[in-house]
Parts: C-alpha cells; sequence; structure tokens
C-alpha cells in the first residue's frame, strides 16, 4: 500500500463518526444483532421480555423478535441455566441472563456440574455454546447480594470461559464474539458502568484475535495496573492522576478472566518492572492471586517489587453506606502503586 | 400393591394408537427378551464387579419391568431420555451399545463411550436430578423447532424418589408446566435413597401427587407391571407429543438389590423387609401373564433366558477388551476451543508423564 492510500485511508476513518452509546445500549445492540444473524439464539431469564430487563439490556428485543426468541422465565435461576443447558443439546445457542451476580448462587449447581462439564462428558458430542450474561461487581448502592465478585470461582471451574468487558466498545464486540464461541462463556458485566456513555467503533470487529486475550487501555513505563470491568477506569483515573507526579502508569485490562493473557501480562510487565492488580472481589483467593502468580512466574528476574494487590476485603459485601470503603478507591490504589515504586530489595 | 392409576386426571389423558400394536403377541414377547436381558445385564455386572471387572455398578434389580416398559414407549427416532445413574435397562431398551454403556462402571470415561446424540440417551449422569431441567430445556427446543408431521419429539426425564426432594426437580416441573415443555417426568419410586426409605423421603407419598399443583396430569402406576408401564408411559408420551404439555408418571417399584455395589442394605433393612415389600419378582409376574394368555412357553423363556446369557457374554468380552482412553483425552474434551493455558499443562503433562 502506497503511503498516499495509506493516509487516504486513516482520513477516512477519522471522518466516521463514532456511535456514542452507553454500556447498556451496546450490549442491547450487540444481542439485537446476534438475534439478527444467529436463528439458533435465545434470550430468557427473569424479566427479561416485556420489562427489557431490570437495566434495560434487553430493551425492545422482545418485541422486535417475538417471545419465542426472547422470553421470561421462573424466578428461579438454577432452572435458567438447566433449561438452558437442555436447549443447547437440542441446538440452540442460549444467552440467558441471571439478574445480579450474587443470585448466581443459586445456578452454581447446574453451571459446575453440568454446564462447565457436559462437553467433556459427552466427549465433544454436546457442545455448549451457551452464553450467561451476569451484571456484576458492585458500585450502585444496592441491597445484599448484588455487588459481587464471581469471577475467581468461575474461572477456578474448568469447562467454563470468563470475560468482562470494561467499556461500550468492548461490551458490544465481546459479546458477540463470546455469543459465537462453541463453548460456555460467563459474560460479567459491570453494572457501575452501564449508563456511562464512550465511543463505538460497530465495525471494528472484522479481526478476531483482537477480541482475545488482555488491551492496554493506556501505555505506560513505571508500573502497571492490571485491572478489569469497572476497575480499569478507576485505574485510568489513578495513571491521570500519577501522570501529574511524572509517574507514568500503565493500565493492562486484562478482559478475558479465563483464559487469562498470560504472554500480554509478561510483555507489558517486562517493560515496567512493577505490577499492581486491583479487583473489586475479595483479597484470599481472589484471582490477583492468580495474575501475582503468573507475573512472578514469567518476570521474576525483571520483577523490582513483588506484585501488589489491591482488592476488596475478605468480609461479606458491604451495605452500599460502606461500599466506597471496601471497593479500591483512588488512594488505596496509589497506595499500592507507591509501595511498589519504593520498594528496595534486602 | 399401588394400582394402576391413582391420578384423577388419567382420563384426561389421551391414548397412543400404539397401544393395541404394544398388545400383540410378538410385542409381547420382544418386551419379555428384553426383560431377560436387562436381567441377566444386571446380575452379571454385579459379579464382574466381584470377579474385579469393573470397580461398581449400580444395579437395578426388581426395576426391569418399569425401565423396559418405558423404554418401549420411547420414539428412538425423535424422542430423547434423560438418564440418572440407573437407567441400564432404558439404555438396553433403547439400543444404546451396552459396551460403550458399561464402560462408565469400568471407570473408563463418566459420561459413558457411547454417542448420546446418535443413542438419543444423555450421557450417564451422576448428579441426583441434574438432568431433570436439561429435559425440559430440550423439549422446549422441539417446541421452538415446531411439530413435524405427527408431532413434537418428546424429552424423557428419569428420575427417583430421592431425586424428587431436589429443588431442581421442582424447577424443571414448574418450567415445563409454564412452558408446556413436551416431558415426560419417569419417576421411578424404587422405596430407597440408598438408606432412607421413601416416607422419609416424599412428604405426602407420592411424587405423582404434587403433579396437580403444577397443572399437570399424572399417572401413579404399578412399575413392576411391565404391561402398565408401557401403557401408561405410551399415553403420557402421546399426550406429550400432541403439544398437550408436561406428564408425571409414577412407577411404583422396588429396588431389590443395594443402591450400588459398595453398598449394605443390612445396616438399614432386613431380608425379611425385602421380601415383603419387593413383592413378586417383575419377570416372574410378566412369564405368568404371556403363560395366561398362551403367547409362551417354557422352551421360549428358555431359549430367551439363554440368548440373554450370551448377549451378557458379549458385553461381557467388549467390556474387558475396553482399554483406557489416552491421558491427553483429559485435556481434549474441556473445550470445543482450547485454550493457551490449557495447551500448556497438556504439554507439559505429556512431557513429564514419559507419554510423548
Amino acid at each position: 500500500m502506497s503511503e498516499s492510500t495509506k493516509s487516504a485511508t486513516l482520513e477516512i476513518v477519522r471522518e466516521t463518526p463514532l456511535l456514542q452509546l452507553s454500556m447498556q445500549q451496546a450490549i442491547n445492540r450487540a444481542l439485537g444483532e446476534i438475534l439478527d444473524t444467529d436463528d439458533r439464539a435465545l434470550i430468557f431469564g427473569e424479566d427479561v421480555g416485556l420489562l427489557g430487563g431490570v437495566f434495560r439490556v434487553t430493551d425492545g428485543l422482545q418485541q422486535r423478535f417475538g417471545a419465542n426468541r426472547v422470553f421470561d422465565t421462573p424466578l428461579a435461576e438454577s432452572g435458567i441455566l438447566g433449561t438452558a443447558i437442555g436447549l443447547a443439546m437440542a441446538g440452540f445457542h442460549p444467552i440467558p441472563e441471571v439478574q445480579f451476580d450474587g443470585f448466581a448462587y443459586p445456578a452454581v449447581n447446574q453451571i459446575i456440574t453440568q454446564l462447565a462439564r457436559m462437553n467433556y462428558r459427552s466427549r465433544g458430542t454436546l457442545p455448549m455454546q451457551v452464553t450467561l450474561r451476569v451484571p456484576s461487581f458492585g458500585g450502585i448502592r444496592a441491597p445484599e447480594h448484588h455487588g459481587e465478585s464471581l469471577e475467581s470461582l468461575f474461572a477456578h471451574v474448568p469447562g467454563l470461559k470468563v470475560v468482562s468487558p470494561a467499556n461500550p466498545q468492548q461490551a458490544y464486540h465481546l459479546l458477540k464474539h463470546a455469543a459465537s464461541m462453541p463453548d460456555p462463556v460467563i459474560f460479567m458485566e459491570p453494572k457501575a458502568r452501564y449508563w456511562n456513555k464512550a465511543g463505538v467503533d460497530l465495525a471494528a470487529d472484522e479481526d478476531i484475535a483482537s477480541l482475545e486475550g488482555s488491551v492496554i487501555a493506556r501505555p505506560g513505563k513505571h508500573a502497571t495496573l492490571i485491572a478489569w470491568g469497572a476497575m480499569v477506569s478507576r485505574c485510568l483515573q489513578v495513571a491521570e492522576l500519577a501522570a501529574e507526579d511524572g509517574i507514568e502508569l500503565e493500565v493492562l485490562d486484562l478482559r478475558w478472566l479465563k483464559p487469562i493473557d498470560e504472554a500480554g501480562l509478561a510483555a507489558s510487565i517486562s517493560r515496567t518492572r512493577r505490577a499492581v492488580v486491583v479487583h473489586e472481589g475479595p483479597h484470599t483467593i481472589g484471582l490477583g492471586a492468580e495474575v501475582a502468580a503468573l507475573v512472578s512466574q514469567s518476570c521474576f528476574d525483571t520483577l523490582r517489587a513483588p506484585v501488589e494487590r489491591v482488592t476488596g476485603f475478605d468480609v461479606p459485601y458491604p451495605s452500599g453506606d460502606l461500599e466506597d470503603e471496601y471497593i479500591p478507591n483512588i488512594d488505596r490504589i496509589l497506595f499500592g502503586v507507591q509501595r511498589v515504586l519504593e520498594y528496595r530489595r534486602g | 400393591m399401588a394400582p394402576r392409576a391413582l391420578a384423577a386426571t388419567l382420563d384426561t389423558l389421551s391414548t397412543s394408537p400404539a397401544d393395541d400394536a404394544a398388545r400383540g403377541p410378538a410385542r409381547l414377547l420382544d418386551v419379555y427378551r428384553m426383560l431377560a436381558n436387562v436381567r441377566q445385564l444386571d446380575t452379571s455386572a454385579v459379579a464382574w464387579q466381584r470377579q474385579g471387572l469393573i470397580p461398581g455398578y449400580a444395579p437395578m434389580l426388581g426395576q426391569e419391568a418399569a425401565q423396559v416398559g418405558a423404554g418401549f414407549a420411547v420414539d428412538k427416532t425423535r424422542d430423547f431420555v434423560f438418564p440418572s445413574y440407573r437407567e441400564m435397562g432404558v439404555a438396553y431398551t433403547l439400543g444404546v451399545n451396552m459396551v460403550d454403556y458399561m464402560s462408565t462402571h469400568k471407570a473408563i470415561w463418566h459420561g459413558g463411550l457411547y454417542d448420546p446424540v446418535a443413542s438419543h440417551f444423555a450421557p450417564f449422569q451422576a448428579v441426583v436430578g441434574g438432568s431433570v431441567l436439561h429435559a425440559v430445556g430440550w423439549a422446549h427446543g422441539q417446541t421452538l423447532n415446531g411439530a413435524s408431521l405427527g408431532g413434537l419429539g418428546v424429552g424423557l426425564a428419569f428420575l427417583g424418589d430421592g431425586a424428587s426432594s431436589q429443588g431442581d426437580v421442582h424447577e424443571a416441573m414448574n418450567f415445563a408446566a409454564i412452558l408446556k415443555a413436551p416431558v415426560v417426568f419417569f419417576v421411578q419410586n424404587n422405596g430407597w435413597a440408598i438408606s432412607v426409605p421413601t416416607e422419609q423421603q416424599v412428604a405426602g407419598g407420592s411424587v405423582a401427587a404434587r403433579a396437580a399443583g403444577y397443572g399437570m396430569p399424572a399417572l401413579r402406576i404399578d412399575g413392576n407391571d411391565v404391561l402398565a408401564v408401557l401403557e401408561a408411559t405410551q399415553r403420557a408420551v402421546a399426550h406429550a407429543r400432541a403439544g398437550l404439555g408436561p406428564v408425571v408418571v409414577e412407577a411404583m417399584t422396588y429396588r431389590r438389590g443395594p443402591h450400588s455395589t459398595s453398598d449394605d442394605p443390612g445396616r438399614y433393612r432386613t431380608l425379611d423387609d425385602e421380601k415383603i415389600d419387593g413383592g413378586e419378582d417383575p419377570l416372574r409376574r410378566f412369564r405368568s401373564v404371556l403363560v395366561e394368555q398362551g403367547v409362551a412357553d417354557a422352551s421360549f423363556f428358555d431359549k430367551s433366558d439363554a440368548d440373554a446369557q450370551t448377549r451378557a457374554d458379549e458385553i461381557r468380552d467388549g467390556v474387558v477388551a475396553l482399554e483406557s482412553r489416552p491421558g491427553s483425552e483429559m485435556f481434549d474434551f474441556v473445550f470445543q476451543e482450547s485454550t493457551p493455558t490449557l495447551g500448556a499443562q497438556a504439554r507439559q503433562w505429556r512431557e513429564e508423564s514419559e507419554h510423548v
């Protein structure tokens, strides 16, 4: 391609206005396109039909695609998942919703003992092309069991893949990608980010490889912040503040929580030589422990400090009033950054 | 013994046109042959465990009439069976490859080696009540696909009195009734969930009685009368196939053997209990029927029993010949599309296990 052609192409790209969508709108749009292009796709769960879901993520889809493709179920999460498994056995591609993270617990038996194992048990003859959407994580002052982080639970289960988008662009493309995958995917939507608008390039999905693994949300050189879901935007805020003091933080958006992008982690941290992993879930056996282990394995010789974890605490997710004390905030993340920057051997 | 039908809704069920054919002499002889096959394979499998050929087995002695009767009502071309771990008789009747079926008891592969899609028989299921919801989802899929000529494919969920205590079974029955899914919940009430008797398991004493609460018809039948089971299951299947919704069939039977080859029923029931509660052997009962009707004589029974022995021996040869699956299969079937992490583990396993 000649130089002139290349710059002309870039010019066109720049002229294409990005759609400004909230994550809720981006997911709604992706679901509509999935139903449009895959006639085996089905959406069901509690209140996803006429109401359009409690977060309006499925708004208008039943009206558009009919009550056979988008339907309300009885209020029973194990029933939703078990039914999804049977529908997948019949060749459908279910996209069930569990209304809130904490209400995935009643479905955990079906998820672990059945959904995650059916392909294995059946020696690959009964694939489970099921995308389970779970509004996840905290930050909205909701009642008990509406702010849980289930990623380490699900990532621990063989047979499941787990992904969490950080912004509307990712939500749109990752959901379409997940729904096309022939394996069960837990799609964790950061509910605190449902209403934040950002530019979405609908055409950017041609390269499937770009939807796998992690992405660098902001390049830097002094330390890498590793985050996913709603914590990515918080880490970007931290990086912005640190930059004012001359500290250049890289923000690595992990995106896929299973499989974890080991090569992407190693590439970033071998450059910055310091890592702080940030997540909302409790500290002990949180996904940060896995990240720390992977980083120490791949970057042991180059690391300047032990991997820091800035996480929720080992307490039941607190009431809304204490939520800000629990979820990693800017100050706590900055303290973590300070610890890796000031660490001295011996 | 329980009457053949207790539920008041029985008469609302349509009668399958296949009923008459089922009563024809040739069909009756086929039913007996299958009862003999199943009895022989079941008792052989217990012997194989004692001989060390297989590490364990869950006998279905006494449930042959329930399983063979139900199996004969299944249309192998369009229905789908969702078994638990004690449905050997249903599998045999459906024509599942029995060496591949028994492979799970040889600890070769959890789900068995048979192809569930081709067999119309879901993988061997260890979770009590675990597959009942799958039958509902699969059956709802048949509704969404739309009925072909002759009606819908029917999902048959097999569960026991123990499984009926699971919350998933309630959710399954409620979902099925709400969705009007073509499902038959075939309950073998065999009196025991390992060591716990039905009266400590099923409040009210009947799983079929619960159907009324879901607005579903139910049949409670003598599960040791193979023709009663066949007829009831055919009627239930015909009802579901016609798009009229789910049905519960509760076959009252008796687990004459232990829960599994590791179980010791002497710790919770006496031989006298077993004799009284078990009633007459279902095979002997059916033999009496055939003799009374003049359909079969001793030579037929001898021949059937000998053929069953031959088939059990052939299956045994197949089970003996079954080799362990390559260890790489641990990794091969986790996903349709494997992951870099899993690929690395598989490579490391190969390198460190001298299986290069």
